[in-house]
């Protein structure tokens, strides 16, 4: 009796840091930011406190009759769904490629094609941004060389998100490598010996065997991607500033804007909720398909 | 014969493919070294050199010179730093305490830690911006450092780990008389090494390339982190491509070359974070 009281006094020592520290900077702000959707918290707010008034769900509201809002939830769902894929297609290829039974120095590819992941999302959207440059850019020249016209990648409405979103596919694919190589390793040899019995080709070894060995971890990458990407921020801050017509406007850019340049924190606080369900929504899904 | 012919075939096309791969992965990255080596306006010109006639290293002398490059770099080792340490020693403690030590409501309490994994860093933001103001922690070190001393994926990493120490070293130390603290510090952190290598490498790459919250709370130059400066010389510098290129190689150098150090330290904590968020 006396050993457990004296644990729990050394463990709300051991615990109380940390927790505080959680306590304090995720779960009070998270709290407060419900409570923030729910007034008209703006500029104004900063010099008189007291002028604060609830306003129940005319964020929300204000929110969905906000073009911006609309145009930055397509851009994102875009990334999201579009990057997500490109992100996962060329990771698990990628993947496939280097299991093969032949290749060589395994950890050395992997190592270089997970290299961006660790870099800077700030620094390389910079490089990035010269590299698509329209007049000087590395990536024009090579269309020249294959005898294509430039394209204006960053200038032109339609081209700029596509751009930003070759440019995360290139920055990220390398996580997901990582997961799939680690799934691959994991699945016995002796699944395939059955299936090379059974006279199956290399194709129907990979659908049939490979695949969906894969596919709990596929669910699992195309989680933490597209979580990822629904909270894509700083590649349209550094590299369009969410420009030009809005075309690579985000809902983290938006909220960014609305709450710390326009000091709209009560909507901008009702945004970030609104970002909130769509993840848990998403995490939800994906989840479900990870553990079936 | 033939089919040996084919299966080398086969070889040099699958290597054809990592090699180029490889190329698209590593262009961008070599291209900001070539560039950063060029002198100012060499790199605005059509065809777009690859390499530097003359390399030379006046950027980067113009970086630290004229835009206060060390002290973005000082506040980067600073902060992330801090945040490091902090949090090793914090999420350790917590971890240990899960567990180690038996109490009630324990698995409740790691259940609703786990919760948190949920929460985006977009949402505390805004009430996280608001707090700090009122303790007057806006555009200081600290504030950038409160709010990660501590993470729920490190605590629950150091806590998976402490779960498989020999719990008969644990109790011996108990019998010797041993407080848990000093159990803590001489028994389970010594046993944690590897674990702690690993959690402190992954919070060190987070807080060095966090952008969001340093770029919302660090409002003036004298306290800005290399992304957020950088981010902020981009604006004002468009035209200086090698310039903007140099700033890059310091931001980028000081993580890469760690990773490639202590990547077997990383690794595998990756794949393991990644299945518990």
């Amino acid at each position: 009796m006396k050993r457990s009281w004296t644990e729990l006094r050394a463990a709300t020592w051991f615990l109380a840091p940390a927790l505080a520290v959680v306590l304090l900077f995720l779960f009070l702000p998270a709290l407060a930011a419900w409570m923030l959707s729910l007034t008209d918290f703006d500029l104004y707010t900063f010099a008189e406190p007291a002028a604060l008034r609830w306003v129940g769900l005319r964020n929300y509201l204000a929110l969905l009759q906000d073009g911006r809002f609309w145009k930055a939830l397509q851009n994102t769902l875009i990334f999201v769904g579009l990057g997500g894929l490109l992100t996962l297609c060329l990771a698990l290829g990628a993947a496939l490629w280097i299991h093969q039974r032949f290749v060589r120095w395994k950890a050395f590819w992997r190592m270089v094609y997970f290299a961006p992941v660790v870099t800077s999302l700030v620094a390389v959207a910079i490089v990035w941004r010269y590299l698509l440059h329209a007049r000087y850019g590395l990536a024009n020249q090579a269309l020249a060389w294959l005898g294509l016209p430039p394209i204006d990648w960053l200038g032109d409405p339609q081209w700029a998100l596509p751009a930003l979103i070759l440019m995360a596919v290139w920055k990220n694919y390398g996580y997901d490598l990582l997961i799939f190589l680690a799934a691959l390793q994991a699945i016995p040899e002796e699944l395939y010996d059955a299936a090379r019995m059974d006279g199956a080709s290399v194709w129907q070894q990979l659908r049939y065997v490979t695949l969906p060995a894969l596919r709990p971890m596929i669910a699992l990458a195309g989680l933490i991607t597209a979580n990822g990407y629904l909270q894509v921020f700083a590649e349209p801050y550094v590299m369009t500033q969410g420009g030009p017509l809005d075309a690579t406007l985000t809902l983290v850019l938006l909220l960014y804007e609305q709450g710390f340049r326009w000091w709209r924190l009560g909507y901008a606080a009702a945004l970030a909720f609104v970002l909130f369900v769509l993840m848990l929504g998403l995490s939800w899904m994906l989840w479900r398909q990870h553990r079936s | 014969m033939n089919y040996r012919w084919i299966r080398l075939g086969h070889h040099l096309l699958g290597y054809a493919g990592l090699v180029l791969l490889a190329m698209w992965t590593l262009l961008p990255l070599g291209w900001m070294v070539a560039v950063s080596l060029m002198p100012s306006g060499a790199a605005s010109t059509s065809p777009v050199p690859l390499w530097p006639d003359t390399p030379t290293l006046v950027q980067y002398a113009t970086l630290f010179a004229h835009f206060h490059m060390a002290r973005y770099l000082a506040n980067s080792l600073i902060i992330s730093g801090s945040i490091t340490l902090g949090a090793l020693l914090l999420n350790a403690m917590a971890g240990y305490a899960f567990a180690v030590l038996r109490f009630r409501g324990r698995e409740a309490l790691l259940r609703l830690l786990l919760m948190a994994l949920l929460i985006p860093i977009h949402i505390t933001i805004l009430p996280l911006f608001l707090m700090l103001r009122a303790m007057g922690l806006i555009n200081s070190y600290l504030g950038v450092i409160l709010p990660n001393l501590a993470s729920v994926l490190g605590i629950f990493l150091m806590y998976q780990f402490m779960r498989t120490l020999p719990l008969s070293l644990i109790e011996a130390a108990r019998m010797d008389g041993a407080s848990e603290f000093q159990i803590f510090w001489r028994v389970a952190l010594p046993l944690s090494r590897p674990m702690l290598a690993s959690v402190g490498m992954l919070t060190f790459l987070g807080a060095w390339n966090d952008f969001l919250w340093p770029l919302v709370v660090l409002t003036q130059h004298t306290h800005y982190t290399l992304p957020v400066a950088l981010a902020n010389l981009a604006g004002e510098h468009v035209q200086d491509v090698e310039l903007m290129m140099a700033g890059s190689v310091v931001t980028i150098l000081p993580v890469l070359l760690l990773f490639l150090g202590l990547q077997r330290f990383y690794l595998p904590v990756l794949l393991r974070s990644g299945l518990a968020g």
